[in-house]
C-alpha cells in the first residue's frame, strides 16, 4: 500500500527549525487558551440552563475567571501523602498532561499558508497514521491516572483511578471502531489527507454518520465527562484519581481533562466535520473561505460547537449507573460498530470495483435495512410482549391482595414466654382443672 | 407509545420526542431571563413579612412594651433570648405597670428566626423586622443587647425613664384609643415601616458599634 511507500506526508518532511518551534508554540498557546475558554465557557453556558448567570466577577463578563482560578490553583500549598510513592507521584501528572498537548500536534488548523516566505500548512506535523498518533497519546493519558491513583498510597484514588482506566480503556475501543469506518472510507490515515478527502462533501453525510454519532458518545465516556462522569462523580465521589494531588499537579490534570476534551472535539472536526473547510453554503457565497488562514475559524467554530454539545449533555442528562455505562458501551456501540463497519467495508470493495450506487443499493443497502427493520420490529414486538407479561403478572399478583406485607390469614402466632410458661404450668395441673382452664382460654379468645 | 418503561413505574419509557423535549428545555432555558440577584450591590425588598432582626416596641409615649414576663425566652427553641425583670417605681418608669425589662438580649448566633417569640409575646413588645445583615466577624457582637433591639424614638415619643402620659393606669395603655395610631396603619417604628428595605445601615439608633 501507499502507506508503507513514503514515511513522510507530502509538505511535512522539509520544515526548516525556526517554523516549526513557531508551529510548537502556537499549538501550545491554542490548547491552553482552549482550555481557559472552555472552562469559562462551560460554566457560563451550564450556568444558562439553570437560570443563572455563571461566573461575572472577573474581568469583563467572567471571562477571566477560569486565569485567575489557575493562577490561584498554583499557588495553593502542595500538599504530597506520607505514603506516596514519590517519583510515580510526581511523574503522573505530567504522564496525563504531555501526552494531551502530543496529540494535537497532527491536527490540521487550515490549508497551506505562507508564513515569513515560507509555504507550509497549518499544521505542526502529520505522518501517514496521523490519527493513530492522536490514539496513542489518548492511551498513554490512561497511564498518567492509573499511576497516579496507584502513587497517591491511598484507597480512594487508587479505586478511582482503575475506574477511570476502566472506563476510558472500554471507550477508546468504541472510538477506534468508529474511526475504523472512516479509514475505510477515506483510504487514509493521515489527518491532513482525511481533510482534504473531504474537499466536496464531509464524511458526516455520508454512511458515516453512524461511526460519527458513536463517536460521540464515546468521546464524552473516553473524556470521563458528564453523563459518564463516574470516577470523579463529585456529587457522590471524592474526586477520583486525583484526590491526593493538589497545587500545580492538580491543575496538570485539570488541564489534561479539558485538552483531551479539545483533543476529541478538533478530532470529530477533522474525522467527520470536514476539518478546516467552512460550513457548507459559505463555499458559494465566499470564494476565499476555503484558503489562506480564514480556514481556522472554521475549525475553531466546529470545535466550540461540539464543546458546547459536551456542556449541553452535562446541563441535560443525568449520571448514569456503572453497569448501564458498561452495557451501552460494550454491548451497544461496540456491536453497531462492527456491523457497521462490515457494511461500509462491503460498499467501499463493491463500489471499487466498479459497481453502480444502485447495484450497491439492491446488493447491499436494502438486504441490510431490511434484516435491521425486521429485527428492530421483531425486537419492539418481543419487548412488548415482555411488557404484556409482566403487566399480566403484576395483575395477577395484584388479584391475590395489597402488594405490602401483610400476615397471612391462616397465620399461627408463637405465644408469648409468659403464655406459654403458664400454659407449661397448666399442663402439670390434673386433667379436670386442665379442661376447666383450657376452656376458659378458650372462651377469652373468642 | 406512552406504556412505562417498567411495569408499574410511572415513569415513561424514553422515545425520540422525549429525548428531543429534554435536550430543548435545556437549550431554550439559556435564552430565558436569569434569577440571579446582585445582591450586595442591588438590594431587593423582602416579603413585607420577612423574618428579620427584632425589634422590641414603644408605646406612643415612649415607654418600653416589654413587661419582662420571659415568655419569649420561654418560647424560643433555640435558647437565644435571654430576659431579666426589673422593677418600675414611681420615680424611674420604664414601662406601663410594674415590671420592665431590664435586661433584653438575643443570640443571633443561636436564633433561627422561627417568630414563636413573636407569638409568645404578650404585650407585642416584640416584632420582626426585614432586617437580614446579620453577618459580623466576631461572636460577641452577634449577642444583640436590649438598646441595639430597641425601636428608636419617633416624634412624640420621650425617652424612658418618665412617668406614664397615656393615663393613670397601665390599663390606658391597651385601650383602642391608646393604639389608634397603629390601627390607621401609622408607624410603629422606622422598622416596621412596611414596603422599604431595612438593612443594618437604615437603623443607626442604638448601636454601639460599627
Amino acid at each position: 500500500m501507499s502507506l508503507a511507500a513514503s514515511d513522510v506526508v507530502p509538505g511535512f518532511g522539509d520544515q526548516p527549525f525556526w517554523l516549526i518551534v513557531i508551529k510548537v508554540l502556537g499549538v501550545f498557546v491554542f490548547l491552553v487558551v482552549m482550555t481557559l475558554f472552555s472552562i469559562v465557557f462551560e460554566r457560563k453556558v451550564v450556568g444558562r440552563m439553570q437560570n443563572r448567570i455563571g461566573p461575572n466577577r472577573v474581568g469583563p463578563w467572567g471571562t477571566l475567571q477560569s486565569l485567575a482560578d489557575g493562577m490561584k490553583l498554583a499557588f495553593k500549598e502542595e500538599i504530597i501523602p506520607l505514603l506516596a510513592d514519590k517519583p510515580v507521584y510526581f511523574l503522573a501528572p505530567l504522564l496525563s498532561a504531555v501526552p494531551a498537548f502530543l496529540a494535537f500536534s497532527v491536527m490540521p488548523f487550515g490549508p497551506e499558508v505562507s508564513m515569513f516566505g515560507h509555504h507550509t500548512p497549518l499544521q505542526l506535523t502529520d505522518l501517514p497514521v496521523g490519527v493513530l498518533v492522536v490514539f496513542a497519546c489518548s492511551s498513554l493519558g490512561v497511564y498518567g491516572i492509573v499511576l497516579s491513583g496507584w502513587a497517591s498510597g491511598s484507597t480512594y484514588p487508587l479505586l478511582g483511578g482503575l475506574r477511570s482506566a476502566a472506563q476510558m480503556i472500554s471507550y477508546e475501543v468504541a472510538m477506534g471502531l468508529s474511526i475504523a469506518g472512516v479509514f475505510i472510507w477515506s483510504g487514509t490515515m493521515s489527518t491532513s489527507q482525511i481533510v482534504a478527502g473531504q474537499d466536496h462533501r464531509w464524511y458526516v453525510t455520508s454512511p458515516l454518520i453512524v461511526s460519527f454519532c458513536i463517536y460521540c458518545i464515546a468521546i464524552v465516556g473516553e473524556t470521563n465527562r458528564a453523563p459518564f462522569d463516574l470516577p470523579e462523580a463529585e456529587s457522590e465521589l471524592v474526586g477520583g484519581f486525583h484526590t491526593e494531588y493538589s497545587s500545580f499537579k492538580f491543575a496538570m490534570f485539570f488541564l489534561a481533562e479539558y485538552i483531551n476534551m479539545v483533543t476529541v472535539s478538533a478530532l470529530a472536526t477533522t474525522l467527520f466535520l470536514g476539518g478546516w473547510h467552512a460550513p457548507w453554503p459559505i463555499h458559494y457565497i465566499w470564494a476565499g473561505c476555503n484558503s489562506g488562514w480564514y480556514p481556522m475559524i472554521w475549525f475553531v467554530l466546529k470545535v466550540v460547537a461540539i464543546i458546547f454539545v459536551f456542556v449541553w449533555l452535562r446541563g441535560t442528562l443525568p449520571r448514569m449507573r456503572y453497569d448501564q455505562f458498561m452495557h451501552l458501551g460494550w454491548k451497544v456501540l461496540i456491536p453497531i460498530n462492527l456491523a457497521w463497519i462490515m457494511l461500509i467495508a462491503t460498499v467501499h470493495v463493491l463500489r471499487s470495483r466498479g459497481w453502480a450506487s444502485w447495484q450497491v443499493a439492491v446488493t447491499v443497502v436494502i438486504p441490510t435495512a431490511a434484516v435491521l427493520l425486521i429485527w428492530a420490529i421483531a425486537g419492539e414486538a418481543k419487548r412488548h410482549q415482555n411488557y404484556v407479561a409482566a403487566a399480566e403478572e403484576e395483575e395477577a399478583e395484584a388479584r391475590l391482595g395489597p402488594a405490602f406485607p401483610t400476615p397471612p390469614l391462616n397465620l399461627v402466632v408463637p405465644k408469648a414466654p409468659a403464655v406459654a410458661r403458664a400454659s407449661r404450668a397448666r399442663a402439670s395441673l390434673p386433667r379436670a382443672a386442665r379442661r376447666a382452664s383450657v376452656s376458659q382460654q378458650g372462651d377469652d379468645d373468642e | 407509545m406512552s406504556r412505562p418503561s417498567r411495569p408499574g413505574s410511572n415513569e415513561p419509557a424514553p422515545t425520540p420526542v422525549g429525548f428531543a423535549k429534554g435536550f430543548g428545555l435545556t437549550f431554550t432555558t439559556m435564552f430565558k431571563k436569569v434569577f440571579t440577584e446582585q445582591y450586595p450591590f442591588d438590594i431587593y425588598p423582602t416579603a413585607p413579612r420577612y423574618h428579620g432582626r427584632h425589634v422590641l416596641n414603644r408605646h406612643p409615649d415612649g415607654l418600653e412594651k416589654c413587661v419582662g414576663c420571659e415568655l419569649c425566652a420561654w418560647a424560643c427553641p433555640a435558647d437565644a433570648i435571654y430576659v431579666e425583670g426589673g422593677d418600675n417605681t414611681d420615680t424611674e418608669r420604664y414601662s406601663p405597670g410594674e415590671r420592665y425589662g431590664a435586661v433584653y438580649q438575643i443570640n443571633y448566633l443561636r436564633c433561627i428566626f422561627c417568630g414563636l417569640c413573636i407569638e409568645a409575646c404578650p404585650t407585642r413588645s416584640l416584632t420582626m423586622s426585614n432586617e437580614y445583615e446579620l453577618a459580623l466577624d466576631n461572636r460577641q457582637e452577634l449577642i444583640y443587647t436590649k438598646e441595639q433591639l430597641m425601636a428608636p424614638l419617633l416624634p412624640g415619643m420621650e425617652a424612658p425613664p418618665h412617668p406614664m402620659r397615656l393615663g393613670d393606669s397601665e390599663k390606658d395603655y391597651y385601650t383602642v384609643d391608646s393604639q389608634a395610631p397603629l390601627q390607621k396603619g401609622e408607624p410603629q417604628s422606622s422598622a416596621n415601616e412596611a414596603g422599604r428595605p431595612i438593612t443594618g445601615r437604615a437603623i443607626e439608633v442604638g448601636r454601639h458599634h460599627g
